[in-house]
């Protein structure tokens, strides 16, 4: 019987692993699992796989719109170690090399896949045409950036993982918005549940493993354009800390949830800005033409030894912006013209036509709104400077963020085995690895991509090869608990009820007022929204108080968001549409609280120029060299955070000068 | 800014129930107004959300009538200017329009492969199920980067 509005149809489904999302990290799973499953059967296990996306894997996830580069991509040049260096880097020294070291021995193979299925990947002169597998150089923007023509960067890989999983295996237009750990293995996930957002279906899920890779998390900040403007964010819009929200109340540890990116790009826009500075070699200037970065060194001396690195961290370079912001000296420039006089006085004028092209790529294929903004304005980059301007804090853990889960590392790079630090809940693995890569803390639920934590930098390819890591493990996985039969921990009408509840609150009480987005009985979607932007971007460290917060704000913060969190319940639906962004948001909450929750724990400034604390306001190495971990409990609705010990696999002492 | 659709050149995708904006649009914000009575156009596409659109142009370029194009989003950006491209299977096409009447115009590759001809798997080898749980292996052959081990301080 066809479902109603009021009344979905109950669409239930056996598997054994469920993929949840369709971006980088799926693709990347999708492609990878094939081999796997065929290995598996030959012993005489069948596996049944499904993969269930919000959106159509063609364009959906952050690489939706396209790439101008691949940023990384580590080449015959580089070694593994070298890259997990620079991950710890640019994160101020907390992240897991064991992670980032294994993204670096396998990401270059997903990079040339996807030059063999066709993605356009720039060359030296002379190397046209020489595929990267058989040594063609390619045209490096920096150390670990590669050039492409990326607008069909994402519809690509698509084709590829679709291809190789078969569309009777994919499920597009399904939004999972919860997981749901199994009756007698607590610990233990045992399906997920989500409904369609073109028919009045619900979708329960069952299975013994699922790769949770559903992006990272846009917009529980305010962002600096609050009008139409509100949807040009630098990262996806779409991201809704899914990921993080699920994996959190289905029990699995989170870690370095304080981290935070805010991209310092060009202003309106978010246009990137790094073929700028790596490959036209312009500077970044305040509103008197002076370079921040030289005039603003000394203050990299305030945090050893990262301000001493080579390269200082993202997070510093924007420090030394702000310096420059908060004492009066802004606008802050990219100086463009000057960047591309410099080159052109050594180029032909088909050379500087080629370049002029290369500029406007660099925003056609990734960030068309900000080709909008310049034509709008009337910015031809040669003739005139254009703004630059730190975003709205983002939460991710594939770019210059590590916010995420704690997942299972390789065992082969002498990771700990033991936890050195006191506090760590009893029923959490001790060291860096227990059994099946990528992994979280609760059994059978895997991540990838923005969902792993303490690592970053992954960016498109590293996630990619990621995905491939975690579907070869949750193949394994399967393999060895074949006998297992997951069974919900709650009863399927309840969750059917729970996820339709915003339908209930606007059937129920639309017509006590006579306009539907004013009622007493129910919020909108978008107005719980603006409710937690405005509690973040005021009390957390928002572009409102120039990214500082404190103790006494954020106590204020966490009552706020207490109450939201109960008014989340009161969200209502008119239309599928709304029941979609009804569950983003709650994941957004969720993924916010966590945040709030993390940030209030550790107790110093570990990222200036992402957030300060006012109240610490400096980098702790004593106390704080460590991560800071979470785990949330979905019953009582409250959050214990606790450390863990850091440690080096790599010699970080190279880094520095 | 907010993709728009015309009016003029919108057919609904035929009357089909589901329009390539709407299948492509990875925020859920095209939608076929059925019977007009959200826009009071029947059987056209409309942006229902154009707050939240991030301007990805997904849905401008799959468009088959080319009836879909961005207005830049009016709180920020000065009127006038436009940017549109035509997307072939190999290549793009952008058209940029200024404010100030000013057009710049470049092409750029997509693909080097022809649409729809990617073979994931061929050549490649079949997964070892030895290999399974061991660290640093794809199935798939190509390179695995084995890094310098002295790099390693704890092994």
């Amino acid at each position: 019987m066809a479902g109603t509005f009021g009344n979905p149809e109950v669409v239930q489904e056996e598997v054994d692993i469920l993929i949840i999302g369709g971006g980088m990290g799926a693709c990347g799973a999708a492609y990878e699992i094939g081999p796997w499953l065929d290995a598996a059967k030959a012993q005489g296990l069948d596996l049944k796989v499904k993969l269930v996306d919000k959106a159509a894997m063609d364009r959906s996830g952050a690489v939706a719109q396209g790439l101008s580069a691949i940023n990384t991509y580590i080449g015959s040049e580089q070694d593994p170690a070298d890259y997990a260096r620079m991950v710890s880097n640019d994160l101020m020294g907390i992240t897991r090399d064991d992670l980032a070291y294994d993204l670096g021995r396998h990401v270059d193979d997903s990079v040339h896949l996807f030059e063999e299925w066709g993605l356009p990947i720039w060359k030296q002169p002379g190397d046209e045409g020489k595929p990267l597998v058989e040594g063609g150089k390619p045209v490096r923007s920096g150390k670990w950036q590669i050039m492409i023509n990326g607008e069909s960067y994402k519809w690509i890989v698509a084709e590829a993982a679709k291809k190789a999983l078969g569309t009777d295996r994919i499920q597009e237009r399904v939004f999972i918005v919860k997981l749901v750990n199994d009756k007698n293995r607590p610990n233990t996930i045992a399906g997920a549940v989500g409904f369609s957002v073109r028919e009045n279906k619900v979708f329960v899920y069952k299975f013994k493993a699922c790769l949770l890779v559903a992006g990272g998390c846009v917009n529980i900040f305010r962002p600096r354009s609050v009008g139409e403007g509100t949807g040009r964010a630098w990262y996806p819009v779409w991201n809704a800390g899914s990921t993080y929200a699920m994996a959190a109340e289905a029990g699995a540890e989170l870690t370095m949830m304080e981290n935070r990116f805010v991209p310092a790009r060009f202003k309106d826009g978010y246009g990137p800005v790094g073929a700028w500075f790596l490959l036209f070699k312009a500077k970044a200037t305040n509103a008197f033409g002076e370079v921040y970065m030289e005039t603003n060194k000394h203050l990299l001396d305030d945090f050893p030894p990262y301000g001493q690195a080579k390269v200082p961290a993202s997070c510093l370079r924007n420090h030394l912006m702000m310096r420059e912001m908060r004492e009066g000296r802004g606008p802050i420039y990219m100086d463009t013209v000057t960047a591309l006089g410099k080159l052109a006085e050594t180029m032909t004028p088909k050379e500087i036509k080629h370049l002029e092209a290369e500029a406007w790529e660099d925003f056609l294929d990734m960030c068309i709104g900000q080709a909008g903004v310049w034509a709008g304005e009337n910015i031809e980059p040669e003739k005139k400077n254009s703004e630059l301007m730190p975003t709205e804090p983002y939460l991710l853990g594939s770019h210059s963020g590590c916010c995420g889960i704690w997942v299972s590392g390789p065992t082969d790079l002498g990771a700990p085995t033991d936890e050195a630090l006191p506090g760590v809940p009893e029923h959490l693995p001790k060291g860096w690895n227990w059994g099946y890569r990528s992994m979280t803390t609760v059994n059978g639920l895997f991540t990838a991509a923005d969902g792993v934590g303490a690592s970053g930098h992954k960016f498109s390819s590293g996630s990619h090869a990621e995905g491939r890591l975690s579907a070869k493990a949750m193949v394994q996985y399967c393999m060895d608990n074949k006998d297992f039969t997951p069974e919900l921990e709650d009863s399927v009408d309840d969750l059917v009820a729970e996820i339709y509840k915003p339908v209930r609150n606007y059937l129920e009480h639309k017509d006590y007022t006579t306009a539907i987005d004013v009622n007493p009985n129910y919020i909108t979607p978008k107005m719980l929204q603006f409710r937690l932007q405005k509690i973040m971007d005021e009390y957390v460290a928002g572009v409102a108080t120039m990214y500082q917060t404190n103790a006494k704000m954020m106590e204020v913060a966490e009552m706020k968001l207490e109450m939201l969190k109960e008014d989340a319940g009161k969200m209502r639906a008119k239309d599928l549409h709304e029941l979609l962004r009804a569950w983003e948001n709650y994941h957004r909450i969720l993924t916010a609280e966590a945040h709030m929750k993390h940030i209030q724990f550790r107790e110093e400034s570990r990222y200036p120029g992402f957030y300060y604390r006012m109240d610490y306001n400096f980098v702790d190495e004593t106390n704080w060299k460590c991560f800071g971990n979470s785990i949330y409990d979905r019953k009582t609705k409250t959050w214990t955070n606790f450390k863990r010990a850091h440690v080096d696999l790599v010699d970080k002492s190279k880094l520095f000068k | 800014m907010p993709t728009f659709v015309r009016t003029d050149k919108c057919d609904g995708c035929k009357g089909q129930d589901k329009t390539a904006c709407m299948y492509i649009c990875p925020h859920d914000l095209m939608k076929l107004d059925q019977d007009g009575s959200d826009t009071g156009h029947a059987m056209k596409a409309f942006n229902q959300e154009p707050e939240q659109c991030w301007e990805c142009y997904s849905c401008v370029k799959i468009c088959p009538q080319q009836a879909i194009e961005c207005r830049h989003y009016a709180d920020v950006v000065p009127m006038g200017a436009s940017v549109q491209p035509l997307r072939g299977t190999d290549s793009i096409m952008w058209t940029i329009k200024f404010r100030n009447g000013l057009m710049k115009r470049f092409k750029f590759p997509i693909r080097t492969t022809p649409e729809g001809s990617i073979d994931p798997y061929g050549g490649k080898p079949a997964a070892d199920i030895a290999k399974i749980g061991q660290a640093g292996v794809f199935t798939l052959g190509g390179v695995q980067k084995a890094g310098d081990p002295s790099e390693l301080i704890r092994k």
